[in-house]
C-alpha cells in the first residue's frame, strides 16, 4: 500500500519527477561516460601496443605510462639492445603529440612491417616519399579523409598514401626521420620495442636490460599492457574521484530541491497521515521509497542515456574517444546516485516528520 | 450509572503561544461520554472546541488534566504513544475532508488500514458500510472527481475501517450544501444507531446539533 502511494505521489506531479529523474540520469551518465571513456581509450591503446608484436618495451626514464611528450632517448640506444642476447630485433619509434588525444607515430616501416606483419591497408599503400602518412580507419572516417587527399598537421602538408585497419601501434603514422625533424630531435626516440628470438627468453632479456640500463622503464607487453588501467593512472582515477564527487552533490542538489518541495507541498497530506495514525517512521519511510525510486529510474535512463554518448562518440570522434560498456560500473554509478540522493532528502524528511500534525492540517 | 465512560476528561488546560502572547484555550473543561452516545459540542469561536477536538484526538497533549479514551490516559502518552494511539482509538472527519488527493477513494481508506497493521482488504461488513454511506460505486475514483458530499462520505469510510473507540467530526457539514449536510448528519446518525459507535461532533449549527443524542456547549474554555 505504501508502495501505491509513493508511485501516486511522484506520478501527480510528473514533470517534477521526470526532470528529477532526468537530473539523476545525467549524474549517471556523466559518470559511466567517463569511465567508459577511460576503459575504452586505454583499452584501445593497449590493443594497439600489442598490435605491434613486440615483447619489450623501453621508454624514457621518468615517463608516465600513457602519453609521450618527447623524443629523448637516443637511436644509438636500439643498436646496442638490438646485440643483446636473445634479442631479435628492436625498433624505435617517435611520438609527435597533438591537439587533443591525437599524436603522429613516427616508425621505419620496413622494421615495423617485420616485427608486427605489417598494416593491412584498406585502401592505399605504405610511405611512396617523406610527405607520406598513414592513417587508421577512424581517423580518416571522422575527418573524412582517403587515399591521396592532403592533411595539414604538426605544421607539415602531409599526403595520404594508405589508410589501415587499425589495431597496429598508432591512429597516424609517419616516416621517423622526417617526425624526427619536425620536432626538432634528430636521431632520437621516444619509444624502443623489442622482440625476443623466443617468448621463453623474454624474462631473460628484461633482466639483461635492467642491468643494462638502470633507470629506464623496461616492460614485458604483458605488463606494459596491464599498467594500461585506470588504477595506474593516477590523472585519470583522480578525475573519476572529482566526477563521482560532483555527481554526488548534484544527485543531493536535485533530490533536496524536489522532496524539499514536496514536502513542503504536501504538508496538508503529511497531517493527515500523521492524523490517520501515521508515526514519523512512516513519513521517513515514504520519502525514502520515493527517492529510491527516483534514483533507481534515474539511473536506469542514465544507462541508456550512456548509449546516446557511446553512439555519438563512435560516430563523432570515432578515432580520438573510444567509449566502452563498462557493466560492472553500473551497480557503482547507481549507488553513487542512491547515496547522493539519500544525501538529500535527509533534510526535507526531517522536516516531514517534526511536523505538527495540528498546523499541518490548517495549512492552505 | 455502572458503565465507565469511554471519554472522561478532568479538569483540563491547554496554554499554548500564539508570538508573545499565551492562549489560555481550555480552562478546567470536564466532559464525559458514555459508550455509543452521539455528542455534539457547541460554542462560539474562541470557545476551545477546536482545542478539545486536537486533544481527544491525540493530535496535541493537553497543559495539564486528565483524559481518559476506553480507558487509556493520552495525557500522559509521548508523540510517538500518540501516533499509536491514533491507529486504534479516534477516527477524524474533517471539515474539509482532508482526503489524499493523490489515491482513489478506495486507497485512501485502505491507506489507513495500512498503517494501523491491518489487512488491507474489506470485510463484507464494511462493504454494507460503503453502500450506507452511497459511495460503493466511486471508489475508483479520486477526491477531485467527486463532490464535496461523496467526499465526507468517504472520510467518514475512513474514520471507522479500523473500528476507532470514538468517532471525532470537526465541523463535518461546514463545507457542504444543505442536501449534502443532512444527508452526512444522516449517516453519522445511522452509523450511532446501527453499529453503537460513539461520536463526538464539534459545530456551531444548531441544525447539525439536534442530530445528536446531547449537546454539550462550550465557552471561554469551559464545557458548561
Amino acid at each position: 500500500m505504501i508502495n501505491k502511494l509513493v508511485i501516486s505521489n511522484l506520478g501527480h506531479r510528473p514533470v517534477r519527477t521526470a526532470l528529477s529523474v532526468l537530473a539523476i540520469a545525467v549524474e549517471v551518465t556523466m559518470i559511466l561516460t567517463l569511465v567508459g571513456v577511460s576503459y575504452g581509450t586505454l583499452d584501445s591503446t593497449s590493443e594497439r601496443a600489442r598490435g605491434v608484436g613486440a615483447d619489450i618495451v623501453i621508454r624514457p626514464p621518468g615517463s608516465s605510462i600513457i602519453g609521450l611528450s618527447t623524443a629523448p632517448l637516443p637511436d644509438s640506444l636500439v643498436t646496442l639492445v638490438s646485440k643483446q642476447p636473445h634479442v631479435a630485433q628492436a625498433i624505435g619509434t617517435v611520438v609527435l603529440p597533438l591537439s587533443g588525444f591525437d599524436s603522429i607515430t613516427g616508425l621505419n616501416i620496413e622494421e615495423f612491417t617485420k616485427m608486427s606483419g605489417g598494416f593491412h591497408y584498406l585502401a592505399g599503400g605504405p610511405f611512396q616519399s617523406d610527405q607520406d602518412i598513414l592513417i587508421d580507419e577512424y581517423y580518416a572516417k571522422e575527418k573524412h579523409l582517403k587515399v591521396g587527399d592532403q592533411l595539414k598537421l604538426a605544421n607539415h602538408d602531409w599526403r595520404v598514401s594508405g589508410i589501415f585497419e587499425s589495431g597496429k601501434l598508432a591512429r597516424i603514422c609517419a616516416p621517423i626521420s622526417v617526425l624526427q625533424e619536425a620536432m626538432g630531435s634528430p636521431h632520437h626516440l621516444s619509444q624502443i620495442y623489442l622482440k625476443a628470438d623466443d617468448p621463453a627468453h623474454v624474462q631473460e632479456v628484461l633482466s639483461e636490460l635492467h642491468t643494462l640500463l638502470p633507470g629506464y622503464p623496461v616492460y614485458s607487453m604483458e605488463e606494459f599492457t596491464s599498467l594500461l588501467s585506470i588504477n595506474s593512472v593516477g590523472l585519470l582515477r583522480n578525475f573519476i574521484g572529482v566526477v563521482i564527487g560532483i555527481s554526488v552533490v548534484v544527485g543531493f542538489i536535485v533530490v533536496f530541491m524536489a522532496m524539499y518541495t514536496a514536502v513542503l507541498e504536501r504538508t496538508r497530506e503529511v497531517g493527515i497521515l500523521k492524523a490517520v495514525g501515521a508515526s514519523p517512521r512512516f513519513i521517513l519511510d515514504l520519502l525514502i521509497r520515493e527517492t529510491l525510486l527516483l534514483s533507481v529510474l534515474g539511473s536506469l535512463v542514465g544507462i541508456i542515456l550512456t548509449y546516446a554518448t557511446q553512439w555519438l562518440m563512435k560516430h563523432a570522434v570515432p578515432s580520438s574517444l573510444t567509449q566502452e560498456t563498462v557493466y560492472l560500473w553500473w551497480p557503482i554509478a547507481g549507488a553513487i546516485a542512491i547515496v547522493g540522493s539519500l544525501l538529500g532528502v535527509i533534510v526535507p524528511a526531517i522536516k516531514a516528520m517534526r511536523q505538527d500534525a495540528t498546523e499541518a492540517l490548517t495549512y492552505e | 450509572m455502572s458503565e465507565t465512560p469511554i471519554i472522561q476528561v478532568r479538569d483540563l488546560y491547554k496554554t499554548y503561544r500564539a508570538g508573545d502572547v499565551d492562549v489560555h484555550a481550555l480552562q478546567g473543561a470536564n466532559l464525559e461520554v458514555q459508550r455509543g452516545e452521539f455528542v455534539a459540542i457547541v460554542g462560539p469561536s474562541g470557545s476551545g472546541k477546536s482545542t478539545l477536538f486536537n486533544i481527544l484526538g491525540a493530535l496535541t497533549p493537553p497543559t495539564s488534566g486528565t483524559v481518559l479514551i476506553d480507558g487509556k490516559d493520552l495525557a500522559r502518552l509521548s508523540n510517538a504513544e500518540r501516533s499509536t494511539m491514533r491507529k486504534f482509538l479516534v477516527g477524524f472527519v474533517f471539515q474539509k475532508y482532508n482526503l489524499l488527493p493523490t489515491l482513489t477513494a478506495e486507497d485512501n481508506i485502505r491507506i489507513v488500514q495500512y498503517i494501523g497493521n491491518q489487512a488491507t482488504n474489506f470485510t463484507p461488513e464494511f462493504r454494507e458500510v460503503l453502500n450506507i454511506l452511497g459511495i460503493a460505486d466511486r471508489l475508483k475514483h479520486k477526491p477531485r472527481a467527486l463532490s464535496g458530499g461523496q467526499q465526507q462520505r468517504v472520510a467518514i469510510a475512513r474514520a471507522i475501517v479500523n473500528h476507532p473507540a470514538i468517532l471525532l467530526a470537526d465541523e463535518p457539514t461546514g463545507n457542504l450544501d444543505s442536501q449534502n449536510s443532512a444527508a452526512v448528519l444522516g449517516l453519522l446518525t445511522d452509523l450511532n444507531r446501527r453499529l453503537g459507535q460513539t461520536i463526538l461532533m464539534i459545530t456551531h449549527d444548531p441544525e447539525a446539533a439536534s442530530s445528536a443524542s446531547r449537546q454539550v456547549h462550550m465557552r471561554d474554555g469551559r464545557v458548561l
